[in-house]
C-alpha cells in the first residue's frame, strides 16, 4: 500500500477545499438559513408537529442529507474530472499507485469535505430550532456512511462524465429529485397511500429516514431497512468502482 | 570505475521492449510490433514526424496507454504486473503541459514525490526547484507563469521523486534558445549522474547535440536505432551513386576493396568514401569500373547528413 501516495492525493485535495474554504461553506450556511426562513417559519407556522416534533426542527435531518449528497456528489466527481479534463491525471496514471489507493485519497477527501458541511449545518440549524439528537452515534454512522457511499458514487460519475455538462447532468437530474421526494421535508405518511408506495422505491427516502431516526427516534421505515439500504449503496457503489477498475473503463487508452 | 566507460555500461537494457503494438479504440494503428532495448545509462534521442507514434510508445512504458500486444520490462520487471516497481523508477515530462492551474508551484511538486510513494524532503525539492530556476516562484500559483517556466515545473515534478529513467516528451518545444541550451546541460548533468534519458524530439539537431542514440519512429514502426557516433561517421561522409545501365547480381571481385553497396536492385551502385582523406579513390574507381566492363548511366554524389538520413527513411516507409 502507498500510503504516502494516498496522503499526498488527500491532502492536494484537502487544499484545494482549503482554498475554496470560504464558498464551500458559506453557500451552504446561507440556503440552509433559507430553508429555515421559508419552510420553518412561514410555512411551518402553518403546520402541526409532525411525529411529535415541530416542523421546523423535523426538517434539519432531511436538510443536513439534501446537502451532504449534492455535495458528496459534485465534490468527488469535480476531484476526479478536473484533472481528466486538465490532463494532469497522465501524473495519477503513471505513478505507483493502485485505483483502490487513488479512490481512498479521492473520495477520503470529497467526504471529508461533506462531513464538514453536514456539521456546519447542524449547526447552523441550532440556531433557528432547539436540536435534539437521540442516538449522536448512530446519528454520525449515518452521516459517515452517507458522506462515503455518494463520495464513491460522485466518483464513478467523475470517472464517466466527459464534459461539464455531463458532470451536472445527475446531479440535477436523479439526485435532487430523489432527494426532495424523499421525505427530507415530510413525513411519508402525509402523502396519498398510492404515493407512499411510490416513494417507497425511493432509495434516499431509507437514508433521511434513518437519519431522522437517531435524531427524534421516529422514522418512515424501519431503522435495520434505513441500514441495510446504506449497505446496499455502498456495496454497489464498491462493485462499479471494482468494475470500472478490472476494466479500466475510460481511464486509459 | 575508469575515465569513459564509467558513465555508460550499455550492456544491460533497463527497458526491454518486445513486440510492442498498439491499436486505439478508433482502429488505428499506433505502434507496431516495436522492439527496442534501452540501456542502462544512455541518452536515446526519438525522431519522428507528427503522428509517428512516439508519444504512444512512451505512454505504454509510463502506463498511461494499455499496450494491444508485445511487453515490456523495466529493470528486469514487467510494467504491468510489477507496475509498483517499474512506475517508481520512471519520471515523465509530458508532451502537453497539464498542469492544476491555481496551485503553487511547490505543492505542485511536492504532490508529485509524495504520489510516488517518496518521503516530503524539503532539501531535495528546493535542490530541484534552484537546478531549474524556479525556486523565485516556488510561491507563485502556476497559472502566473510563463510557458517555458511551466515546462520546467513539469520537469521539477517528474525529477521531484529522483527518478533513474527519465522520459522527455518534446521538452524543447516552444522553447527559446537560451532554456533549449539550459535543458541540454540538464540532460547531460542527470545522465552524468546515472539517469536514463529518452527524450522525443523533431529538432534533428538536438538530437545529433545530446543524444548517445538515436532511434527514427515512422507510422508505429522503430526504422533505425543507431550509435550517435556510427550515424555521425556516416554523416563525415560523401557518398557516389553510379548507374548502371543495366543491373548485376554482385559486385564483380576486382572492385571488392571499394566496399560498394548495390542498391535499387542491383541498378546503381552506391560508394562512400571520406571527403577528409588525401586521396578519395573516386578516379582509380572509375577507370577499375571501365576495366571490368560496366556501363554507366549516370554519376552523383551527395553529402549524407543525418538530416538527409532521416528523410530517406521517413519517405522510404510511407
Ligand atoms: N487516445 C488516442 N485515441 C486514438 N488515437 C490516438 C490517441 N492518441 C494518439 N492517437 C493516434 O496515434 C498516432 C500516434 O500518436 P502519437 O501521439 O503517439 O504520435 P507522436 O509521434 O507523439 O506525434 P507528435 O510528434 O505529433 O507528438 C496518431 O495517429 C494519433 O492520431
Ligand atoms: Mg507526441
Amino acid at each position: 500500500m502507498n500510503t504516502q501516495a494516498v496522503w499526498a492525493i488527500y491532502r492536494f485535495e484537502m487544499a484545494r477545499t482549503g482554498r475554496t474554504l470560504l464558498q464551500s461553506l458559506v453557500s451552504p450556511v446561507i440556503s440552509t438559513s433559507l430553508y429555515f426562513v421559508v419552510f420553518g417559519a412561514a410555512i411551518g407556522s402553518r403546520i402541526e408537529e409532525v411525529d411529535g416534533v415541530s416542523y421546523g426542527a423535523f426538517i434539519v435531518p432531511g436538510l443536513i442529507m439534501l446537502t451532504v449528497l449534492t455535495q458528496s456528489i459534485s465534490n468527488a466527481s469535480f476531484g476526479i474530472y478536473f484533472p481528466k479534463f486538465l490532463g494532469s491525471i497522465y501524473e495519477l496514471l503513471s505513478a505507483p499507485v493502485s485505483f483502490f489507493e487513488i479512490v481512498i485519497g479521492y473520495v477520503g477527501a470529497a467526504a471529508t469535505k461533506s462531513l464538514m458541511i453536514g456539521m456546519i449545518i447542524l449547526m447552523t440549524a441550532g440556531l433557528f430550532v432547539p436540536l435534539q439528537i437521540d442516538h449522536p452515534v448512530w446519528m454520525l454512522i449515518f452521516l459517515v456512511l452517507t458522506c462515503v457511499t455518494f463520495s464513491l458514487i460522485g466518483f464513478i460519475i467523475g470517472i464517466w462524465a466527459d464534459s461539464f455538462e455531463k458532470l451536472q447532468l445527475v446531479p440535477i437530474l436523479v439526485v435532487t429529485p430523489l432527494v426532495f421526494l424523499g421525505g427530507s421535508f415530510y413525513s411519508i405518511s402525509m402523502l396519498p397511500p398510492v404515493w407512499q408506495t411510490v416513494t417507497l422505491f425511493n432509495p434516499v427516502l431509507y437514508l433521511i429516514s434513518g437519519f431522522r431516526w437517531s435524531f427524534y427516534g421516529a422514522a418512515d421505515v424501519s431503522i435495520e431497512l434505513s441500514i441495510t439500504m446504506i449497505g446496499v449503496f455502498l456495496a454497489s457503489s464498491v462493485a462499479i468502482i471494482w468494475w470500472i477498475f478490472k476494466t479500466g473503463y475510460k481511464i486509459k487508452s | 570505475m575508469a575515465g569513459a566507460t564509467q558513465d555508460k555500461d550499455t550492456s544491460k537494457a533497463i527497458v526491454r521492449i518486445s513486440n510492442l503494438s498498439k491499436v486505439y479504440d478508433g482502429g488505428h494503428t499506433a505502434l507496431k510490433d516495436v522492439t527496442l532495448d534501452i540501456a542502462d545509462g544512455e541518452i536515446l534521442a526519438l525522431l519522428g514526424p507528427n503522428g509517428a507514434g512516439k508519444t504512444t510508445m512512451i505512454s505504454i512504458i509510463c502506463g498511461i496507454v494499455t499496450a494491444s500486444g508485445g511487453s515490456v520490462t523495466v529493470d528486469g520487471h514487467d510494467i504491468e504486473t510489477d507496475y509498483r516497481h517499474t512506475r517508481s523508477l520512471i519520471g515523465l515530462v509530458p508532451q502537453e503541459i497539464t498542469l492544476e492551474p491555481f496551485e503553487t508551484v511547490s505543492r505542485t511538486v511536492g504532490f508529485s514525490r509524495g504520489l510516488f510513494g517518496k518521503r516530503a524532503d524539503k532539501g531535495y525539492i528546493e535542490k530541484v526547484l534552484r537546478s531549474l530556476s524556479l525556486w523565485d516562484k516556488r510561491n507563485d500559483k502556476i497559472v502566473t507563469l510563463s510557458g517555458g517556466m511551466k515546462r520546467r515545473v513539469l520537469i521539477a515534478k517528474a525529477l521531484s521523486h529522483e527518478p533513474r529513467i527519465l522520459f522527455l516528451d518534446e521538452p524543447t518545444a516552444g522553447v527559446d534558445v537560451e532554456l533549449r541550451k539550459d535543458m541540454w546541460k540538464l540532460v547531460r548533468k542527470l545522465s552524468d549522474d546515472g539517469v536514463t534519458i529518452i527524450l522525443t524530439t523533431h529538432y534533428i539537431e538536438e538530437a545529433e547535440t545530446i543524444a548517445d542514440r538515436i532511434g527514427v519512429i515512422n507510422r508505429g514502426e522503430l526504422l533505425l536505432v543507431e550509435n550517435k557516433d556510427t550515424l555521425m561517421q556516416r554523416m563525415g561522409k560523401k557518398q557516389m551513386e553510379i548507374s548502371l545501365h543495366s543491373p548485376i547480381d554482385a559486385v564483380p571481385d576486382a572492385l571488392a576493396s571499394y566496399r560498394l553497396e548495390r542498391a535499387n536492385g542491383g541498378s546503381t551502385l552506391i560508394y562512400t568514401y571520406d571527403t577528409k582523406a588525401e586521396r578519395t579513390g573516386i578516379t582509380k574507381l572509375l577507370a577499375d569500373l571501365n576495366a571490368t566492363g560496366l556501363k554507366l548511366r549516370d554519376l552523383q554524389t551527395r553529402q549524407s547528413s543525418l538530416e538527409q538520413i532521416f528523410v530517406d527513411l521517413v519517405r522510404s516507409s510511407s
